[in-house]
């Protein structure tokens, strides 16, 4: 009966979606404030549907109700209440609910709390939304209904994959999807904005708040993912370059292109050619990775030439909607009059530099991801793009950009002082020349580029604090009034430092992870120890154990430093018999920012058993970074928010009238 | 400057990022992309010890061999012909015998391929879709190997 009410819900949304794409647009076109105003009712109408369909499919979940054919195949009795719920989205038909649940909660969003916004541009916006929104709810009902029923029930389910049921990534896929799917309201701004052929400094004010909101979701989203790869496959690694990875990269990397971009918007009335662009990119390559993960297409050619529809019907929902936002843009973007001149060097300069950087990284790793899909469908030639190709491409355009960071918010919108800007760096400068000179001084002969990458990241942290420094005056002036300028200074300017903060502290995560980490693979039997830098682990006992649906070989480690004990760390490896698979727990040791890391291998016949430890030097800033990013970005819109509060200038006659005539 | 003349700076440092990207694209994809083989291709290209490339297939049922200090090897087969794969480490957890792994590392001049890196990729009803086209090629396809909505969030699993 539950499954049958989501079913039923979800198609009621698809209809409610109908009259939200078709209604609102037509009342826009006609001026008609009533036929407008279904756009808000429809769209909140429409997440209360899709949020039951959500519900519904969860109850049979929670359950355990194995005649429905998705929990059936991904679920089991035996399993802890939490993993019953992330089960629902732990598979392809749940996952693609939870992006259509995330898109309407989106919808309703904006129809909640954009009582701000022109009447039109709503109802464009709202317009817009219900078309993705009408092309997902089909492609679920027609190729993924998750409600399916099996006329004789099993007794129990086929378990979800092991290495999933993981808190970590209970979280991932809805921050993910937040994130990417958050994006769709930019896209649905963008075009809105193109088929009304106007758009001003108004416009950014609202679309930045919405971009910024997506891209907090997708950093943590994305952060989280590395995270649960860290220390769930047990080998360390926390960035693989693999297509699903890329996949919710490259929206990230459009969107922070996209997020400065509209700063210069609302700021100088300038770059809304590229603001639009870039809005629609971001939302398309949000579509192109939903394409690449859901289709099929990378885990098996064959897979999708067996089962083509779902690949063929996403192909078809991305060239519809990307094609189109393009081609739309083509044809309007030249109504769109370029406002704000400003000069090469300058905050607008800046921004544009950091933006065409980010573009063409992302392009990189654009070509990187679907280079090799391309020449297997054309030559039939399989290769592998792997980390050195991504190294040597993204690494080289991302340099420029760290450079430039500190720099961009010393410089004066319109006509900036580069001499100026540079000279107020001189300490954030010294400061990377010194980590660099130390760094080379205290490990001779190590990585060549290790030191520079240190000293940049420095750069960046010590650059983005000079701009606090320097406006606050804290050095200059008596500590009240530099107190009483802190408190004065938007949080938007607090948000984009710490943003810029955590982003020199990932880097700095990342050269230290990547060049100064040590390894230690060894056999051992118990009472043996392995030294990795300062530490020696000594295997004290092994023990197998029962959970509520595995067992495990546990091993528990004696941590020494310089003789003294400082902890134990008990590793295991898990079999879950439901499904024949294994799966490593890997035991972390925090040692200020850094790690000890160790995983079990197999257990020989003489009582051996491999182990695999690591030392990471600062391998936690990897990931604290985005968290601090995150927060910026948060910050940030805790400040617009108020902003956007108070929109009455936008809304006067001289804004809403085409500004630039 | 004039507005044209910022235009023009501003299009030509944008046009040069781009050339740069390009070009390291290039250079790249010429230098650190790798190949996949089957163990036939293998045999028959001829291929010279120490380039890197990547093999898959099926490994061998009792083939396996565990030595000291984390050794092991294996013979990975495409059903026609079949490479010693050796390598110090870990194995993945979705290892087993009889089930698809992709090796990356090159042959020596033995004819044995040192492995640095093994992938079985996330469930164990998936076969990497590399070594199910060469299985496929050489007629040891067997339908059921790959379960059509397999779903992991992420990729490869080492």
């Amino acid at each position: 009966m539950i499954a049958e009410l989501g079913h039923y819900a979800l198609m009621l949304g698809l209809g409610l979606a109908l009259v939200q794409a078709s209604v609102p647009m037509l009342g826009a076109r006609r001026n008609d404030p009533v036929l407008m105003d279904v756009g808000s009712s429809t769209a909140l109408a429409q997440f209360a549907f899709v949020a039951t369909a959500f519900a519904a499919l969860t109850v049979s979940y929670v359950r355990s109700d194995f005649s429905v054919l998705n929990v059936f195949e991904n679920s089991h009795s035996d399993r802890p209440l939490i993993y019953k719920i992330t089960g629902v989205w732990g598979n392809h038909e749940g996952s693609m609910l939870l992006w259509v649940f995330i898109l309407a909660l989106f919808g309703a969003l904006v129809a909640a709390f954009g009582r701000n916004l022109p009447e039109r541009l709503k109802a464009r916006v709202l317009g817009v939304q219900a078309w993705i929104a009408v092309a997902f709810e089909l492609f679920i009902l027609l190729t993924s209904n998750p409600f399916l029923r099996i006329p004789d029930a099993p007794v129990e389910g086929r378990d979800l994959n092991p290495i999933l049921q993981d808190p970590g990534l209970a979280i991932h896929p809805p921050l993910l999807y937040l994130g990417y799917v958050g994006l769709s309201i930019s896209f649905s701004f963008a075009i809105a904005a193109l088929i009304e052929g106007r758009i001003d400094a108004a416009w950014a004010r609202w679309v930045r708040p919405w971009t910024l909101l997506a891209w907090m979701f997708l950093t943590l989203g994305i952060a989280m993912g590395s995270y649960w790869a860290y220390y769930t496959l047990g080998w360390g690694g926390w960035w693989f370059w693999d297509p699903v990875e890329n996949a919710s990269f490259m929206p990230w990397l459009t969107a922070t292109a996209l997020l400065h971009s509209a700063l210069v918007m609302e700021k100088r009335d300038a770059l809304k050619v590229w603001t639009i662009l870039l809005a629609i990119l971001a939302f398309s390559l949000s579509l192109i990775g939903t394409f690449l993960v859901r289709s099929g297409v990378l885990t098996s050619v064959h897979a999708f030439a067996n089962d083509p529809r779902r690949g063929v019907f996403i192909l078809a929902i991305l060239v519809v909607f990307i094609g189109g936002a393009l081609v739309l843009f083509a044809l309007r973007a030249p109504v769109l009059k370029q406002g704000g001149l400003f000069a090469p060097i300058s905050r607008e300069g800046a921004l544009v530099l950091n933006n065409v950087f980010l573009v063409c990284a992302c392009g990189t790793v654009f070509v990187g991801t679907l280079y090799p899909l391309a020449l297997e469908a054309i030559t039939g030639e399989k290769i592998s793009v792997g980390a050195p190709f991504f190294n040597s491409t993204f690494g080289p355009l991302f340099v420029p950009i760290l450079i430039a960071v500190p720099f961009g918010p010393l410089l004066a919108w319109k006509r900036g002082d580069l001499l100026g800007a540079a000279q107020r760096l001189t300490a954030a400068t010294g400061i990377a020349a010194i980590t660099i000179a130390v760094a080379i001084a205290v490990s001779p002969g190590g990585p060549v580029l290790a030191p520079f990458g240190i000293g940049l990241a420095l750069f960046v942290t010590a650059g983005a604090l000079t701009e606090i420094v320097e406006r606050t005056g804290v050095l200059k002036l008596p500590l009240s009034t530099a107190f009483a300028r802190a408190t004065g200074l938007p949080r938007s300017t607090w948000g984009g430092m710490l943003a810029h903060i955590g982003l020199g502290l990932a880097v700095l995560g990342i050269i230290g992870e990547t060049q100064w980490s040590a390894e230690a693979l060894r056999e051992i039997k118990p009472r043996q120890f392995v030294s990795i830098r300062d530490y020696e682990l000594t295997l004290e006992s092994m023990a197998t154990r029962s959970g509520p649906n595995y067992r495990e070989l546990a091993a528990r480690f004696a941590v020494h430093r310089n003789g003294a004990l400082i902890g134990f760390m008990e590793p295991a490896k898990r079999e879950f018999p439901s499904r024949e698979t294994a799966t490593t727990q890997t035991a972390l040791m925090r040692r200020g920012l850094s790690q000890i890391y160790v995983s079990l291998g197999e257990l020989k016949p003489d009582g051996s058993v491999g182990v695999r430890i690591y030392y990471k030097p600062l391998v936690l800033l990897i990931w604290l970074g985005p968290v601090a990013m995150a927060l910026g970005g948060a910050l940030s819109l805790s400040d617009r928010r108020l902003r956007v509060g108070v929109p009455k200038p936008a809304r006067s006659k001289s804004a809403l009238a085409p500004a630039e005539y | 400057m004039t507005r044209r003349q910022r235009r023009l700076t501003l299009i030509g440092s944008a046009l040069a990022a781009v050339a740069l990207a390009v070009a390291l694209v290039l250079f790249s994809l010429k230098d650190s992309i790798v190949f996949f083989n089957s163990p036939t291709d293998l045999v028959e290209k001829h291929i010279a010890p120490g380039q890197r490339m990547r093999v898959g297939g099926l490994v061998e049922e009792g083939s396996l061999w565990r030595g000291e200090n984390l050794t092991v090897r294996f013979a990975l087969t495409d059903g026609s012909h079949e490479v010693t794969v050796s390598y110090r480490g870990q194995l993945p957890d979705l290892f087993r015998e009889g089930q698809g792994v992709v090796a990356e590392g090159a042959l020596d001049s033995y004819g044995t391929f040192q492995a640095d890196t093994i992938l079985a990729k996330h469930d164990e009803r998936y076969m990497p879709k590399e070594v199910a086209d060469a299985l496929k090629k050489h007629s040891h396809w067997q339908g059921e190997m790959v379960k059509t909505n397999t779903t992991a969030p992420r990729g490869a699993v080492q």
